[in-house]
């Protein structure tokens, strides 16, 4: 089997869930009552076999460090390899890094270091379930310079994205950065998979040049002289885009199908947390939810998410809302559409009331 | 620096537990599981770790392989130390004497080199089929204080219940003047609770003349503990008020399930400050969409039934139209649509099938005659099948 290691980006993207970042990275967002972003990526390579992890972060990595650990939990405490921190590396004149090439230059030493012949990158600001292997068993028979993982559905704009047109052989032939055309398109997923040594010559390449930006400079010009191919991936794919793709991620998860695909096998790996089970009161009534550990339910719930920890207290009606770690709901409230950051407190008889295009998004250690 | 450790608990994990029946066909009773996401074994060692006792010899012997794999290397509970740590210390071969532990004291007795190569002022004795939450460290405190050579935990049983127990007879200073292991006539309430802290240099003193003793059953109640106190050794007790149980028994575990049950239970595992450790199990969090009512659901469940005063185990599936009730589920259970649990303990990996049912009311089930008390037990990874029925009281362990 080929060797592998894999780079993810952890702090990439935070431009678009600005509320949920403002006290962590991307990869520390939590999601589904009991994950962090971050763990998708990671889970993924740790299923595909990959046993080498480079986490590039930028700042505010506390939460996410404090997630991680020693990588125990993913299997990555290894005397050999294993998952190893990248804080941004900054010389006497630079500063931190502004975009993905600068934030891979950071990472050369450990490319450098690292022995596995191929490498995969990947974002840490989505929800899917990818074998990686199966990647590279494409990219090598296609004899790719760069294999590039896209997804099928209706174009959603953020921050930066990309879509490509492609052959019948996968091969790319056009990549196109925020196109403003509509409709279904090949969405680049930011995963991407290439040989250790030729990545490394791109990037030593592109700082001679001067090159900013991976996409323009290198990707995209690419498409002349380098074999770039796609690899298709058809699963269930969520990117945290914005506050309400948050929502609507989460959501999915009370969908017997997308929650089956992404948890039925139990291998999404997350840290531990040793919470006692959920507890129903007599008075509870609870429909179409995500209960997790930890929390005690006096109150309705439904169609929601709770998180670790939280409490719902008696005559609470709580609808449609996501609501994470710790957080506590007194009596007789009404909460429709919110989306409420962990160890937030919403005090008796609140009514709170965001939509569906529009959730009500709390502040994390608040006070209402 | 010489390296040693102040004190070493030795828990005692190897008794088979034959009063759960089927629960324990094929693991030890401390690995059976308690309250959804624990194992018994889990209380002692998460006591330990609580207490600032970071050395524990685990011994086994009956069953150990779930226990063993559970235990692992002690990581749940922080117990994976360079030095120290949890060890699983099961009977071996040796040049001569080899042979499976005897009784509780001959079990520590085997293990002397293991204690004593942490070099020990105290070891704690611990047994590993209870339910409780204590700070040994105030003990070890109590027992240092006294300068005792033994200190007993104690609680208060009611009188009729006595005769079940150990029970210490004990001056108003706390001394113990007599012990007696299961009287017919107890002379007081107090209930050793099987926990012991030794001062090591007279456990190692007094294992080793009981060793020799061709008479002696090598038990602590029966052997150890008398011949200490006839020999006028300092044996004090420890008034424990809390919590605790012993899940020995079929009932006593149902009843101490239902204990977490409620919004002020009667055993609080919920506070953050003395938390109970367990392996937890990686899975997403519970769906519920059904009706859960004074009950408590651990993670990866699916119920879409009915769950009324019960507790469901981790990767419990719950089909629509089915029905828990009153009932202890361990995990990875599947009770299929129109299936009927009442009044039952079910183990791990069992399937009930459609339209099934599993013992009945626990109103009508008590007055069943039976060795559990109306409760129905279903071993572990057995099938009912489609309309099957298991009536109150049976104990199942193959498929019906």
């Amino acid at each position: 089997m080929a060797t592998t290691v894999g780079v993810i980006f952890s702090s990439i993207n935070e431009e678009n869930i600005p509320e949920l970042t403002k006290v962590r990275s991307t990869g520390s967002v939590p999601y589904g009552g009991r994950y962090r972003l971050v763990d998708f990526a990671l889970s993924n390579m740790v299923n595909s076999g990959i046993t080498t992890v480079g986490i590039i972060t930028k700042n505010n990595y506390q939460s996410l460090m404090d997630h991680l650990g020693s990588g125990k939990y993913w299997d990555l405490a290894r005397k050999e390899g294993g998952l190893i921190l990248l804080p941004p590396y900054s010389g006497e004149t630079e500063t931190l890094y502004k975009n993905r090439l600068e934030a891979l230059k950071g990472a050369t030493a450990f490319l450098r270091k690292a022995k596995e012949d191929f490498v995969v990158l990947a974002d840490s600001d989505a929800v899917y379930k990818l074998d990686y292997s199966k990647v590279i068993e494409a990219h090598i028979k296609n004899n790719a310079d760069i294999t590039m993982v896209y997804h099928e559905h209706e174009l959603v704009k953020s921050h930066y994205y990309m879509t490509f047109e492609t052959d019948k052989n996968d091969k790319i032939t056009d990549i196109r950065i925020n196109p403003t055309t509509g409709g279904v398109q090949k969405n680049y997923i930011n995963v991407m998979v290439a040989r250790t040594s030729f990545l490394l010559r791109l990037i030593q390449d592109a700082i001679q040049h001067g090159y900013t930006s991976f996409g323009k400079d290198i990707l995209s010009p690419g498409v002349k002289t380098y074999n770039l191919y796609a690899y298709k991936f058809d699963g269930y794919y969520a990117n945290i885009s914005s506050l309400n793709a948050y929502f609507n991620a989460n959501m999915d998860l009370l969908k017997k199908e997308v929650r089956h695909e992404i948890y039925g096998d139990r291998d999404i790996y997350t840290k531990v947390n040793d919470s006692a089970p959920a507890k129903f009161a007599d008075t509870a009534v609870v429909k179409n939810s995500l209960i997790s550990d930890g929390c005690i339910i006096e109150g309705t719930v439904e169609n929601c998410v709770l998180f670790r920890g939280v409490k719902i207290g008696k005559g609470t009606v709580v609808k449609n809302c996501i609501l994470m770690t710790d957080n506590i709901v007194g009596e007789n409230c009404n909460l429709a559409y919110v989306v409420s950051d962990k160890n937030s407190v919403i005090r008796d008889n609140r009514v709170l009331a965001g939509c569906e295009v529009m959730p009500y998004f709390i502040n994390k250690g608040s006070l209402i | 620096m010489l390296r040693k450790k102040e004190c070493v608990a030795m828990l005692l994990a190897g008794g088979q537990g034959s009063r759960l029946y089927a629960l324990t066909s094929n693991i030890a009773k401390p690995a059976v599981s308690f309250g959804a996401k624990y194992r018994i074994i889990d209380f002692p060692l998460s006591n330990c770790i609580n207490s600032g006792i970071d050395t524990v010899g685990v011994l086994t012997q009956y069953q150990p392989l779930v226990l063993n794999e559970y235990v692992g290397n002690g990581q749940p509970w922080d117990l994976d130390r360079t030095f120290g740590g949890v060890h699983i210390l099961s009977p071996y071969e040796a040049k001569k004497d080899t042979s499976w532990y005897k009784g509780t004291a001959n079990a520590i007795y085997q293990n002397i080199r293991f204690m004593k190569m942490y070099d020990p002022e105290y070891v704690l004795i611990l047994s590993g089929d209870h339910i409780y939450k204590m700070d040994y460290d105030k003990m070890l405190a109590a027992h240092k204080e006294a300068h005792a050579d033994c200190t007993i935990a104690c609680m208060k049983v009611p009188m009729k219940e006595a005769s079940r127990f150990g029970i210490l007879n004990t001056n108003p200073d706390g001394t113990i003047y007599e012990f007696e292991e299961k009287p017919k006539q107890p002379k007081s309430d107090l209930a050793s609770m099987g926990i012991y802290i030794f001062t090591a240099s007279k456990l190692f003193k007094y294992l080793e003349e009981d060793d020799k003793n061709p008479d002696s059953e090598k038990d602590f109640g029966k052997n150890v503990l008398p011949a200490m106190l006839n020999a006028g050794e300092k044996m004090y007790s420890y008034r424990f008020e809390g919590y605790w149980k012993d899940v020995g028994t079929i009932s006593s575990l149902w009843e101490a399930n239902m204990d977490l049950l409620g919004v002020v239970p009667n055993f609080e595992l919920s506070d953050r400050d003395r938390v109970i450790h367990s392996r937890s199990p990686l899975a997403p969090p519970a769906f519920v969409e059904g009706e859960v009512v004074n009950s408590i659901v651990a993670t990866g469940c699916e119920v879409e039934g009915k769950v009324v005063n019960s507790v469901i185990g981790t990767n419990c599936v719950v089909e629509k139209g089915a029905e828990v009730v009153d009932s202890v589920l361990m995990g990875n259970i599947t009770v299929k649509a129109g299936a009927k649990i009442n009044y039952a303990i079910i183990d791990e990996d069992v399937t009930v099938s459609e339209k099934a049912v599993v013992g009945a009311a626990k109103e009508e089930a008590v007055k069943v005659e039976s060795k559990t008390n109306g409760i129905t037990v279903l071993g572990r990874g057995i099938t009912v099948s489609k309309n099957g029925s298991v009536p109150a009281g049976e104990i199942v362990d193959k498929n019906v």
